[in-house]
């Protein structure tokens, strides 16, 4: 075992309890709390993991009403993501947009949520209508509010409408109160209202953790990028904590509706509220598991020290993070921002779960910030993470190594609302058309947005939180920005394209794809858009070079997106299935899908349910939800083939520069993929059979994706597979195929 | 630090004696009348000798546990507060003496807290307690 004596001396050197206080307006604040309504219900705990309702709240009209949970909706949606898809179909129509009151967002933590045994289990779905993609979005966040929500009666949550004033829904299910109060003079910004909220709803100090509030922060009022921070309370820290559901701009639509926050209150948890059918065998699976995160975890992520940023100096390694702007794939001074760094930064010996029972404990904390600019220049706070997608979105890709500014923009994000990976994405998209004269000084309104000016970053962030500024364009997200800078013919339109990091509106998380075909499909053969907690391929094909055949990769983009929605119906988080790895997966067959802990999902979703599956029933029951979403994109205008559209740098090389990075690896793929002969062709040449071979490979890649999914060569499913699936029992959704087959 | 001890140079791993220890502490501590569900437990090896699974109170379960619910009492014992504990068997999954157990019919895990209720029956002197100083805690 490579477990360490833990050495204060070797912890940087703040007293982190004395982080700055926020509570000394709590009384005022609660004070002119205004009740505009309240209505009594009756508590309940799940049975064998559901609670068999569901609750509306429309934030206009005042309504409140319970929903039962159908036998057809478990069949067909299982929870979670799927809940949050069904009730946002029958919400909206085909012309509405997110601003538009009809539009909801749901939240819903899914069946297995909320056991304890079993890590990554505490997840909720957060499903809405995207302001940057106009289709449904959907996010998996950690935090307590969906355990306690289901704890409070509820399997899932619909908000409807929009206020004409700041609220809060308060649901007490303990009591089995639900409020929706007036908010006046709530303060805006996440770490300052959740605190306070906290403390305002808990009876007392033991109750603290029992309380989970939903809130986001000034930039979301002012930008569509704006995400959730879904608290829980941190004992050891003894403040309150966040995960984000970060992409697509739900927080946006939050602000857009003037929710200030939901605050749940749920019982105080124990290890079998969730009522299981097989409580025995979920003891012995988490157990199970838990020993080998012991076991196995020090020898192979360290994701109980590092977080996820431990993968910073392995993508490095392998010319795979992404430098300003997913040009470059390494940088000499990455070695500032990797794990070696945020291992002695982020606080250890303590616990850092986003629910409880996680012993994969990635949700690290770098605590005792002093921040140097903005409105809480001056405070002493405690930072989430980073995670690795911070540690790279915000840092290399933006050529951002200063690990303190780094943790000030991954503070202010959190606290501001918006996403840590689209403001990365966006921000790197701003430097290299600064880089490229695409932008200046005068169109930036004096921002010098040159690599790795973390001032200038730090301001644009500000100006975003006060909607001001060229701030406030760059809140537009990257789509936007590209159609403006067009418009005012600042640059070359083809140029601008390419290096616009988006696809359906959505921009890419921090992986650089070019390299990898199967993650080129992982970001743009989507549903929701480039993120890649769907199809996480890189690491497969580059690191652990699973995926070695062009049949492999169409393959793994079947499956791996299938089996990862379903992480999204049950309420789990993704991360335990293979950061952490039996010692003898490798000798196992099909190792990339981590055979063992399929089987624990199959158990841990038997168990809960009582309803016995297999491990193909799993992707079956993926596929139903899966393919529902392709359709309801469809229903909204988009989901077809010229949607799944990948910008080139996406793909390939776009300027000389990053060719002439690789001229070598390159030179060799035009002699053995092409079989041409790249001696005395110029850069220009050998960049343009690049592009030819790149993009006719990605298009034979969505061929053959699109008919192992059982779709049109347009991206649409066949009615042979609706029907396979069941879900021609909804004729609308039939009827929204029948007009494109 | 109050912690149980075993002398196997004395305890011959239950050949000659009928589990006094582990039944008392079934009996006394957990209210059942089953020695499998005592906090330590006394292993023989076929080839002689034995080994005894029991807490030596290192404080890991402390470290991992994400509800606080153990925390060292005045002796330096690690005690459980069911009140508290969300049963999520980290404690069991991290012990790496396999010291912390459970049963199906508890939702809480046990383990000993060197109360050497045990030491007063076993038939060969065995066990005893002694005090010890408390380890450092440990990055787990």
């Amino acid at each position: 075992m490579s477990q360490l004596v833990f050495d204060p001396s070797k912890v940087m050197n703040i007293d982190y309890t004395l982080r700055t206080e926020y509570l000394e307006g709590l009384e005022a604040i609660k004070a002119a709390h205004k009740v505009l309504k309240e209505i009594t219900y009756t508590p309940s705990l799940p049975d064998k993991g559901y609670t068999n309702r569901t609750l509306y709240v429309n934030v206009g009209t005042l309504e409140i009403k319970e929903k039962p949970v159908t036998q057809q909706m478990k069949d067909v949606f299982i929870g979670g993501r799927g809940f949050g898809l069904y009730h946002l179909w029958n919400a909206v129509k085909p012309t509405t947009r997110w601003n538009d009151p009809e539009n909801e967002i749901i939240i819903s933590p899914g069946p297995v949520a909320g056991i304890t045994q079993y890590a990554g289990t505490g997840k909720s779905l957060v499903v809405s209508l995207s302001p940057q993609t106009d289709i449904p979005i959907d996010s998996n966040v950690g935090g307590f509010y969906g355990p306690l929500l289901k704890f409070s009666g509820f399997d899932a949550l619909e908000l409807q409408g929009k206020s004409d004033k700041d609220i809060i829904l308060f649901i007490d299910g303990v009591k089995g109160i639900i409020r929706i109060e007036e908010a006046p003079t709530d303060p805006v910004d996440s770490h300052v209202l959740a605190e306070i909220l906290t403390h305002m709803y808990a009876e007392n100090e033991a109750d603290l953790p029992n309380i989970s509030v939903v809130s986001t922060g000034a930039a979301a009022e002012h930008s569509l990028i704006g995400m959730l921070n879904f608290s829980f309370y941190d004992r050891r820290r003894k403040c309150v904590r966040f995960k984000q559901a970060g992409r697509g701009g739900i927080g946006t639509v939050f602000r857009n509706k003037r929710i200030r926050a939901l605050v749940v209150r749920g019982p105080k948890v124990a290890g079998d509220l969730n009522h299981p059918a097989d409580p025995e065998t979920i003891a012995k699976t988490g157990i199970k598991y838990h020993k080998e995160i012991r076991e196995n975890d020090p020898h192979q992520c360290m994701m109980r020290r590092n977080g996820t940023a431990h993968i910073v100096e392995i993508m490095d390694a392998y010319d795979l993070l992404p430098v300003h702007n997913f040009q470059f794939g390494s940088h000499p001074d990455v070695h500032k921002i990797d794990s070696s760094y945020w291992q002695q930064r982020c606080t250890q010996v303590t616990s850092d779960g986003c629910w409880y029972g996680c012993s994969m404990a990635c949700a690290k904390g770098a605590d005792g910030l002093t921040v140097r600019t903005g409105p809480y220049k001056g405070h002493l706070v405690s930072v989430d993470g980073p995670e690795y997608e911070n540690a790279a979105g915000l840092g290399s890709n933006c050529g951002v190594f200063d690990p303190d500014a780094l943790l000030e923009l991954n503070f202010y994000c959190d606290t501001y609302g918006i996403c840590t990976i689209t403001y990365g994405t966006l921000t790197a998209f701003v430097m290299e058309c600064y880089q490229r004269g695409i932008l200046n000084l005068e169109r930036t309104g004096g921002l010098d947005m040159t690599w790795g000016n973390a001032e200038a970053d730090l301001e644009m962030m500000h100006q975003m939180a006060r909607g001001e500024g060229f701030g406030k364009i760059a809140g537009l997200g990257v789509k936007k920005m590209k159609e403006h800078f067009i418009k005012n013919g600042w640059g070359d339109p083809q140029l601008i394209n390419d290096i616009g990091m988006e696809n359906k509106g959505l921009e890419y998380s921090q992986y650089m794809s070019k390299e990898s075909l199967a993650q080129q499909g992982g970001y743009a053969l989507t549903n929701k858009g480039p993120q890649h907690d769907e199809a996480w391929l890189i690491f497969m094909d580059m690191v652990n070079k699973q995926l070695p055949t062009f049949e492999d990769k169409a393959e793994a983009l079947y499956y791996f997106p299938l089996f990862r929605t379903w992480f999204g119906l049950n309420g789990f988080c993704k991360l335990p299935w293979n950061d952490v790895v039996p010692a003898d997966n490798a000798s196992q067959p099909e190792p990339q899908k981590v055979p063992e802990h399929v089987q624990n999902y199959v158990d841990l979703f038997t168990a809960t349910t009582g309803i016995k599956i297999t491990k193909e029933d799993l992707i079956t029951q993926s596929a139903k939800v899966y393919n529902f979403q392709r359709v309801f994109n469809i229903r909204m205008g988009k989901g077809l083939r010229l949607h799944d559209a990948a910008p080139y740098r996406s793909l390939g090389p776009v300027t000389k520069e990053e060719y002439e990075s690789r001229a070598e690896r390159y030179d060799k793929q035009i002699v053995d993929e092409m079989g041409l002969d790249p001696a005395g062709k110029s850069t220009e040449e050998k960049m343009a059979l690049h592009r030819e071979w790149r993009t006719g490979r990605f298009s034979k890649l969505m061929d053959s994706v699109y008919t192992r999914r059982g779709w049109t060569l347009d991206g649409v499913p066949t009615l042979d597979r609706l029907k396979e699936l069941g879900l021609d029992a909804f004729p609308e959704v039939v009827e929204v195929v029948k007009q494109h087959l | 630090m109050r912690q149980l001890v075993i002398d196997f140079k004395k305890c011959d791993a239950g050949r000659n004696c009928q589990h006094e220890c582990e039944l008392e502490c079934a009996i006394k501590v957990f209210k059942v009348d089953d020695p499998a569900q005592a906090a330590l437990q006394i292993k023989a090896y076929e080839e002689g000798g034995g080994h005894a699974v029991l807490c030596d109170q290192c404080g890991d379960c402390v470290v991992v546990c994400p509800s606080e619910a153990l925390k060292r009492n005045k002796l330096g014992v690690v005690m459980i507060d069911k009140n508290v504990c969300v049963g999520c068997y980290m404690c069991i999954g991290f012990c790496e003496k396999e010291a912390f157990m459970r049963n199906s019919d508890w939702i809480t895990p046990h383990k000993c807290t060197s109360c050497g209720i045990c030491v007063k029956v076993c038939p060969h002197g065995a066990l005893s307690i002694v005090d010890v100083p408390e380890p450092a805690r440990r990055i787990i």
